[in-house]
C-alpha cells in the first residue's frame, strides 16, 4: 500500500534514497544521513503523503559490520491516509551523529532520548539530549553489543549476601511451618 | 548452727531463689512473650510495590484471601509508621537508593519480606539494570518464591514471619 510512498520518495529524492524494500508490507527506505531532515519534512508536509504521527525511533547495532555499524530506525504513520513507513539511516561507528527528527515531529523527543540512552546515538539539534531511563551516573550504553553482560553499575554500596542460604543449604528445619 | 537448722536454711534459700526466679521469669518472659504476641498480630505493612507482583499483592489484600485475618491488613504509606516492608517486584539499580532510604526511615523493630522471584533474587532479569535481590540493599527476613507467588504462598510467608517474631529467631526463612 505504501509502495506509492516509496515511489514518490525515489522520484523526489533520487540522491538521498540509498535503497528501498518492501517485505510483507513493511516498506523501508534507507536514507542518507545528510538528507534526512529534508526528506522528513517532505513526508510530513506533502498532501499526498501526510505522515503526521511519529511511532518510534530505535537503533540497531551490527557489531561486525564495519564501518557502518549502527542503523537508526524510524517508524512513522499517517493518521489520515493510514499508511506506514520505516526510515533507516546508516551510521559510522566513529561519527555517530544524525539530525534529530524531533525538529520535525515533536513526539520523537523521548524516543530519541531513549535511543541516545541505550545506544549512544547523538541527535544533533535535539532540545534536551540526556538520559531518560538510566541514571546520569551510568557509563556506557547498555544495548550496544559490546557492553559487558555483567556490567552492573550500582548507585549505592551493595550488602554482602553471603550469609543468605542458597538453595542447597536450606535445611528442613528452615522450612518448618508454625 | 545445728545440722538440721543448716539444712532447713538451705532449703529455704533454695526455695526463695527458685520462687524469685520463677517470678522474674514470669514477668520478663511473659512480658516479652506478650509483646511479641501483640507485635505478631499487628504488623503495619509498607507495600513497596514496583512491578507485576503488585497485582498478586492486591489479591492477597482483597477480601478473598484476606490478609486482614492475620492482622497485617493495615497498609501505611509512610515508612515512619510501618514495621513491615513488603518488597513487591523488581528493584532496579536506579531504585536501590530509594528503597534504602525508605528502610532507614522505618522504626525498630522492623521486618522485611521479599515478595516474588524478582525481589528475592532478581528473577530472570540478570542484566545491567536490576539489583539481584532486594537483600543486596536491605536485610530480608522471609523470601517468598514465585513469579508471582500464589496468595496462599504469601500467607504462608506471613505466617513464617509471625512465627519468627514470636520465637525471636534470627534465621532466614524461605
Ligand atoms: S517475580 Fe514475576 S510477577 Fe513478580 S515482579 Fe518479578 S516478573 Fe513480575
Amino acid at each position: 500500500m505504501a509502495q506509492f510512498v516509496l515511489d514518490q520518495l525515489c522520484k523526489h529524492f533520487p540522491e538521498a534514497v540509498e535503497e528501498t524494500s518492501a517485505v510483507h508490507g513493511n516498506e523501508t527506505a534507507y536514507i542518507k544521513r545528510d538528507a534526512i531532515l529534508e526528506v522528513a519534512k517532505y513526508l510530513r508536509d506533502d498532501a499526498a503523503l501526510c505522515f503526521d504521527m511519529p511511532i518510534d525511533c530505535t537503533a540497531l547495532d551490527w557489531q561486525d559490520q564495519k564501518p557502518q555499524r549502527f542503523e537508526v530506525v524510524y517508524h512513522i504513520y499517517s493518521t489520515t491516509l493510514k499508511h506506514r513507513l520505516r526510515l533507516k539511516i546508516r551510521l559510522d561507528e566513529k561519527d555517530i551523529e544524525t539530525p534529530a527528527l524531533t525538529q520535525i515531529w515533536k513526539g520523537m523527543n523521548w524516543h530519541e532520548r531513549e535511543c541516545w540512552d541505550m545506544y549512544g546515538v547523538v541527535f544533533t539539534g535535539h532540545p534536551k539530549l540526556k538520559r531518560i531511563l538510566l541514571y546520569e551516573e551510568f557509563e556506557g550504553f547498555p544495548l550496544r553489543k559490546d557492553y559487558p553482560v555483567e556490567g552492573r553499575q550500582p548507585l549505592i554500596e551493595m550488602r554482602d549476601t553471603a550469609t543468605v542460604p542458597t538453595e542447597k543449604e536450606i535445611t528442613p528445619e528452615m522450612l518448618n511451618r508454625p | 548452727m545445728s545440722e538440721t537448722a543448716l539444712l532447713e536454711s538451705e532449703i529455704i534459700v533454695t526455695r526463695r531463689e527458685s520462687a524469685e526466679g520463677w517470678l522474674r521469669d514470669a514477668i520478663e518472659n511473659f512480658g516479652q512473650k506478650g509483646v511479641n504476641w501483640s507485635r505478631k498480630y499487628s504488623l503495619f505493612s509498607y507495600p513497596f510495590v514496583t512491578a507485576c507482583c503488585g497485582m498478586e499483592f492486591m489479591s492477597v489484600s482483597g477480601p478473598r484471601y484476606d490478609i486482614a485475618q492475620y492482622g497485617a491488613e493495615f497498609p501505611r504509606f509512610s515508612p515512619r509508621q510501618a514495621d513491615l516492608i513488603w518488597i513487591v517486584g523488581t528493584i532496579s539499580q536506579k531504585q536501590a537508593p530509594v528503597l534504602k532510604r525508605v528502610w532507614e526511615q522505618m522504626c525498630e523493630p522492623k521486618w522485611g519480606i521479599a515478595f516474588g522471584a524478582c525481589a528475592s533474587t532478581g528473577g530472570f532479569y540478570d542484566n545491567y539494570t536490576t539489583v539481584q535481590g532486594a537483600d543486596m540493599v536491605i536485610p530480608i527476613d522471609v523470601y517468598i518464591p514465585g513469579c508471582p507467588p500464589r496468595p496462599e504462598q504469601v500467607l504462608d510467608g506471613l505466617r513464617l514471619l509471625q512465627n519468627k517474631i514470636k520465637t525471636e529467631s534470627g534465621r532466614v526463612m524461605v
